[in-house]
């Protein structure tokens, strides 16, 4: 589940806080937007997705929190990693969808 | 248009009205292809989602395939019949195969707006497989540019019908503000998914059987809901529960040691076996070859982001799986169509996607993946066309006859509000363990049914919660109890196993049990055996899956 809104990073914009499917996110006027309501996060990873900033982590955890630190998640690349992967980031393109090498999908 | 005036479910609170000719509520694929077909057709129309148009629903954060065969006889062929026995020939072929056409047309559609379909070595576009992420979010682009109106953020609450039971709009809140609004439509498209019972699978806890309620509540049937177990495999600590790499898997204990008989397509029982008694079982994608493994990153990113999170590189090393329940995401049982242009039984009122029965095109056996893509697309492509050409017929006049709110549970009561966190822990107590829904018996079915139809009557009475926000996550948890009754009622009345229900105490086919099973009804949940004029085939014997 969500984790961490970089106060290093944020810039405010509140994109999360309108994407999130599940509502997870309080906008703050002219502060960073709150997790207020983590339990709700169904770990879709899509605030990452949209984040221009890669200021969020989502943990892969459905059930369970945990406590991150950025300087880590920075150091293992972590932290904008499936903004990249889907060719989102600046300056990615997103690798060819190579699903029909691989039989059927599912 | 913005005044103020007072909605049925709250006391005093500003009302945004607006006015359409026809509502789609769910903004998935589905919802978006309603929306835009019956904006192409001259439709007024407003989209509203509970989350956000473009990160909602199954398909957004999936990577999914798309069951995209090309007019071809022997590839058509194949297509068709591939399913038939594992669906316990209940699928119609007239209905898979006006998918098949409308699923062609509509990704030619797709690929014109830009989609960045993968080209092969020959230089073909590929075109059976959606990244998800990319998908909606030029969905939204494409709806808006079409001139739909989008409410995002926008859970209803309940349909609203007229004097003579019509569906005429619907009411609901706006969760970031606490507002409502009020759309007044000719007509209604229901596209609000399925049902997962807030298991944590991939995208699906937005899928609260929503649709299903506020449709029930205006009399509409449900087909299928008994094939409502689809399980999906996933690490046990992560949501992911995206099964296709699994047939790479082999499945292990905690030593390292086989599991005999264990897999992702055929042992997944012997899988939910183990994991019922206690014993946590292991997955390794061993069986990938170098090609596949090269790939499959590409295939499905999100698939290793879990791993590449937690460290562990899943081709070579262990980890601990679950089977996430998936409800009627996965499986097939929905509101029931009447016709070619996706109408349920009450006028004005239409459904497509995940929230239809796909029993139509898979039968019993899961519509997951690929088929309930091309369902998506197609039914929404339908829903919209026939919902758009009625409300036009309709005229302006739709909009100005006097409508009240169907909605009942929670909202229409005299008591307290719910306690919304126990109800729905104890509706996943009866729906989610293996032992009751995946491995059913009649006896289990009754017991669960027993406490399942005293948490309805608490509904009944209660009263609605001090905001909207609160009373749209309180329909949910209603939704929720309200879904489970109609499953089960209706896997009681298939006394035989076929497709995914499996009944442990009627093992096996029952040539005359080739029928749907329809269901509805609030207070008291009827189930009734229909044969389809296509039911005639001589059937072969139960099918293993």
């Amino acid at each position: 589940m969500i984790e961490l809104v970089s106060s290093e990073r944020c810039i405010n914009c509140d994109l999360c806080v309108q994407v999130c499917p599940t509502n997870v996110f309080d906008a703050v006027p002219g502060d960073n937007p709150v997790i207020a309501r983590q339990d709700d996060c169904q770990t879709c990873f899509m605030c990452e997705a949209y984040c221009p900033v890669d200021a969020l982590y989502v943990a892969p955890f459905a059930e369970q929190q945990i406590i991150v630190a950025q300087a880590q998640l920075e150091a293992a690349e972590l932290l904008g990693s499936y903004r990249r992967s889907i060719g989102w980031g600046i300056g990615a393109k997103p690798a060819p969808d190579q699903s029909f090498r691989l039989l059927r999908g599912g | 248009m913005t005044q103020t005036s007072t909605p049925a479910t709250t006391v005093r609170t500003a009302v945004r009205n607006l006015e359409a000719d026809v509502l789609v509520i769910g903004g998935g694929p589905a919802g978006c292809w309603a929306a835009w077909r019956a904006a192409q057709a001259g439709a007024r129309v407003v989209l509203a989602d509970k989350g956000y148009v473009g990160t909602s629903g199954a398909t957004a954060p999936s990577g999914t395939g798309v069951w995209y065969v090309p007019p071809e006889a022997e590839a058509r062929e194949n297509a068709l019949t591939s399913r038939e026995a594992l669906g316990g020939h209940l699928a119609d072929r007239g209905w898979a195969t006006r998918v098949l056409d409308q699923t062609y047309a509509n990704l030619e559609q797709v690929a014109q707006w830009g989609y960045p379909f993968p080209v092969d070595d020959a230089g073909r576009q590929r075109r059976t497989s959606l990244q998800g992420p990319e998908y909606m979010k030029l969905m939204r682009k494409v709806i808006k540019q079409a001139g739909v109106k989008i409410l995002d953020q926008s859970p209803a609450l309940q349909l609203l019908v007229d004097d003579e039971g019509a569906v005429v709009g619907a009411e609901g809140a706006s969760r970031q503000g606490d507002e409502a609004w009020r759309v007044r439509s000719g007509a209604v498209v229901i596209a609000t998914g399925g049902c997962a019972f807030l298991s944590n699978a991939l995208g699906c806890n937005v899928l609260t059987g929503d649709g299903y309620l506020m449709a029930a509540e205006t009399g509409a049937e449900f087909s299928g809901m008994e094939f409502s177990n689809a399980y999906g495999l996933s690490p046990a600590f992560s949501p992911v529960t995206k099964s296709a790499f699994y047939r790479w898997a082999t499945f292990r204990y905690a030593d390292g040691s086989l599991i005999d008989g264990a897999g992702a397509k055929h042992g997944r029982s012997i899988i939910a076996r183990h994991l019922q008694e206690g014993t946590q079982v292991y997955a390794k994608l061993d069986l990938a070859t170098d090609e596949d493994r090269r790939h499959a990153r590409a295939a499905q990113p999100n698939f290793f982001l879990s791993f590449d999170r937690v460290g562990i590189n899943p081709f070579t090393q262990q980890f601990p799986v679950t089977l996430r329940l998936e409800g009627t995401v996965r499986g097939t049982g929905g509101l029931r169509l009447v016709n070619n242009g996706c109408a349920t039984t009450v006028r004005g009122l239409y459904a497509a996607g995940d929230a239809a029965t796909r029993e139509l095109i898979c039968g019993g056996f899961t519509g997951g993946g690929s088929h309930n893509a091309a369902w998506a697309t197609s039914s929404g492509y339908w829903a919209g066309e026939a919902a758009a050409a009625f409300a036009l017929a309709e005229g302006a006049h739709a909009a100005s006859r006097p409508a009240q709110g169907a909605g009942t549970a929670t909202l229409a009561g005299g008591g307290r509000a719910i306690d919304r966190r126990g109800v729905i822990e104890a509706v996943q107590q009866e729906v989610i363990p293996y032992h009751r829904n995946l491995f059913r018996t009649g006896e289990k079915l009754t017991d669960s049914l027993t406490r399942l139809d005293d948490y309805w009557q608490a509904l009944q009475q209660a009263g609605p919660a001090d905001t909207l926000a609160d009373q749209a996550r309180d329909r949910e948890a209603a939704a929720l109890v309200a879904t489970a009754r109609w499953m089960y009622r209706s896997a009681l009345a298939r006394t035989e196993s076929r497709g995914m229900h499996k009944r442990q105490d009627s093992v096996g086919q029952d040539p005359a049990q080739q029928h749907f099973i329809h269901s509805g009804g609030l207070d008291t949940v009827w189930t009734q055996a229909h044969r389809a004029a296509w039911h005639t085939a001589p059937q072969a014997e139960a099918v293993a899956a």
